[in-house]
């Protein structure tokens, strides 16, 4: 596939021409951390952060969803029937999204885009929209992206990436999509063959450093029922407050509920991000509730993440080693201590 | 602080040795830097996992509610003043109680230290004689430990624990001269129309995950007005009427319950300085009623209590 270079110096006139041709969504820093937001210019995007406090997946799967719109009006021949909400699928760019965070959206498609059922607005979203990645050079000391199937330089969910080799970018095309819009953007210039011998370097050191924290195919291997009743989850669910931070900010997390919200006479369905942390995820119409007690929320969560989701996909975890819940939980839950326990062999 | 973790450790093995206790609640040492976990130690094989410095911030009176063993609990000032206001609500009884009292010199704000880093990442965090020394790949860099405090604990008035069985160890000076309303006042003096703006900046980047909830020791019950489905008190989404309810209502919740004990926005994963609503209610409860939270067990809180003399000009 297509490889080209630009210096560093010419990375905003490329965002920009990126902005004539397409939605550009990038790292900006707001307040105290990064998230990713449209930009109308080049000098709003930030490519020097580590990466984003809340995953981009609210670009595919907002937090809030209008799904249909509703009148309840008197006398209204429409009254009662729902409208799909017009949605905007215009053709978009995430630059500088990280190859873990890329990753996610194929984590979720399984969920969201199957043989049986897709639902119109993440298929939409998804084809509209091209990833232009950030390799990671310097991974954080919380991310673990290797030891769970993909890594700071995979391009696996992209369709083009960029390398920061110091003085420029080394572009990589990945898909045909890829390919197309780098061409598109004009970018001619060969890779110098020091910025390529850079790039190679980068992605060794960046790989070296990680290591592999646990075994995911040891937890694939063990017997569900056991991992269910294993007595650590005592130890591990103690600290949790169930505040839902870590299902939130996590890439590959996609529950969500459906709620009715109504103003005078107009209404509309939303869908908003749900948390099997909370007690009411679960709570049935007849009052029972199978996951009342937190024990049972906390288990499911990595349950869900680490085992199940591999025992029905055979696709690996639904983690991506971002790290996002290892910093943020306030209360220092590790995913990766908990996957060691579930895997019971500690690698590291 | 550190010299904590060896006195926990002993208190907790000759406990659970004498039977004192079943259980004893405390931290163990983090993963990441500045972050410790809650733990429960409940043998003496346990013990050693007991671990003590400035990364201690939330409060583990959280732990506390409808609990029926007999645990021991470490607590600083302000945990143990939320420990009064559990005991005085009926959520745990004091005789099961055995409080190792930890005097405190505050604690630490990771994310005052994360910003006074610039993106440089910590790898490990070092706490000795009131400094904090912060190393990383390439650089190692130093702070004085009173600027980098959780900001509750610069104004802070009660680091002494209020009730205990035990002391870790020797009590502080509490702090003299604070004046803990500076930032409710500027608030006061707004117009209305720019008091409404200013807590819907406030709240605008909230996810409503509920962590403020959550951390928050006085959030026990049994169901949160947020969770109710039958009627739906509150909606869901995250536009601002519904997010502003979630706040208001969390908010008078804590009226006179409240310690600042600033559990709450130590776990916002966004940043949101929630205290700014509960700090005015404390605020108006010192002055209207002349009572501080969560300082004896003698006297009942003025909010479920009704005296002849009880002020109501508020109500018109
Ligand atoms: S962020 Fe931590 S405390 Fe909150 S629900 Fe997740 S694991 Fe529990
Ligand atoms: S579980 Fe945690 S580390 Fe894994 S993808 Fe989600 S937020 Fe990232
Ligand atoms: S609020 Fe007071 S007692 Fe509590 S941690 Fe801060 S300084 Fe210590
Ligand atoms: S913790 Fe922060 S983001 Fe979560 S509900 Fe509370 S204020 Fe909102």
């Amino acid at each position: 596939m297509l490889e080209v270079y630009f210096q560093k110096a010419k990375l905003n006139e490329v965002i920009e021409q990126l902005i004539r041709l397409l939605r550009v969504y990038a790292p900006v820093l707001k307040g105290a951390y990064h998230e990713f937001a449209q930009i109308k210019t080049a000098s709003d995007a930030d490519l020097g952060f580590q990466n984003t406090r809340l995953s981009p997946k609210g670009l595919f799967h907002p937090h809030l969803e209008r799904m249909f719109e509703f009148s309840l009006a008197k006398g209204d021949p429409q009254a009662s029937i729902l409208r799909e909400v017009p949605k905007d699928y215009s053709p978009s760019v995430i630059l500088g999204i990280r190859p873990c965070d890329a990753r996610a959206f194929q984590v979720d498609d399984v969920n969201f885009d199957t043989s049986v059922v897709k639902d119109p607005w993440w298929v939409e979203r998804r084809k509209s929209m091209t990833l232009v990645g950030l390799a990671c050079n310097e991974p954080c000391s919380t991310c673990f992206c290797t030891t769970v199937g993909t890594g700071p330089f995979d391009t696996n969910g992209l369709d083009a990436v960029l390398v920061d080799v110091g003085d420029g970018y080394v572009v990589r095309a990945v898909t045909e999509r890829g390919e197309e819009l780098v061409l598109k953007l004009g970018l001619k210039d060969l890779v110098p063959d020091e910025a390529a011998k850079k790039a190679e370097e980068q992605k060794v050191s960046a790989e070296q450093s990680l290591g592999r924290l646990f075994d995911t195919e040891a937890i694939a291997k063990r017997d569900s029922a056991e991992l269910f009743n294993a007595g650590f989850w005592e130890e591990v669910q103690f600290a949790c407050i169930n505040c839902g931070t870590c299902t939130f900010l996590c890439p590959t997390c996609w529950c969500f509920d459906i709620q009715d919200e109504v103003s005078g006479e107009q209404g509309e369905r939303v869908r908003l991000w749900d948390s099997c942390m909370f007690p009411l995820f679960t709570l049935h119409g007849s009052g029972h509730n199978p996951r009342s007690q937190k024990l049972q929320r906390v288990r499911q969560r990595f349950m869900h993440k680490l085992k199940y989701y591999q025992d029905k996909y055979h696709q690996g975890v639904a983690c991506v080693g971002c790290g996002r819940c290892v910093t943020q939980c306030p209360v220092n839950i590790d995913i990766r201590s908990v996957a060691q326990l579930m895997s019971a062999s500690c690698i590291c | 602080m550190l010299a904590y973790t060896e006195k926990i450790r002993e208190a907790a093995r000759r406990l659970l040795a004498e039977n004192r206790v079943d259980v004893v609640i405390g931290y163990r040492k983090g993963t990441i830097p500045f972050a410790n976990e809650p733990f429960l130690a409940k043998s003496s094989e346990q013990v050693d996992r007991l671990y003590w410095d400035g990364f201690c911030g939330a409060n583990l009176a959280n732990y506390l509610p409808k609990r029926t063993d007999r645990v021991a609990i470490v607590a600083k000032g302000c945990d143990s003043r939320n420990i009064v206001v559990q005991v005085l609500e009926n959520q745990i009884s004091r005789d099961n109680l055995y409080i190792l009292g930890a005097p405190c010199k505050g604690m630490l704000d990771r994310r005052a230290i994360r910003k006074a880093l610039k993106g440089k990442e910590a790898t490990s965090c070092e706490e000795e004689d009131g400094k904090i020394v912060v190393s990383g790949r390439g650089f190692s860099t130093s702070f004085e430990r009173t600027d980098v405090l959780q900001e509750n604990c610069t104004i802070c008035i009660h680091r002494n624990p209020v009730i205990y069985d035990e002391l870790l160890g020797d009590l502080v000076p509490e702090q003299q001269g604070v004046d803990r309303y500076e930032d409710v006042r500027k608030v006061e003096a707004m117009s209305p129309e720019e008091r409404w703006r200013y807590f819907e900046e406030l709240t605008a980047s909230c996810i409503r995950c509920y962590a403020c909830r959550n951390a928050c020791p006085m959030c026990f019950c049994p169901t949160c007005f947020v969770d109710e489905s039958t009627p739906q008190w509150v909606g869901k989404t995250i536009n601002p009427t519904d997010t502003r309810t979630f706040h208001f209502l969390r908010a008078y919740h804590l009226g006179g319950r409240c310690t600042d004990c600033g559990a709450c926005e130590r776990a916002c994963p966004v940043g949101i300085k929630v205290r700014q609503f509960t700090k005015k209610l404390e605020k108006d409860i010192i002055e209207l009623y002349g009572y501080e939270v969560g300082l004896s067990l003698e006297q009942r809180p003025p909010l479920d209590t009704y005296k002849p003399g009880d002020p109501e000009s508020f109500i018109k």
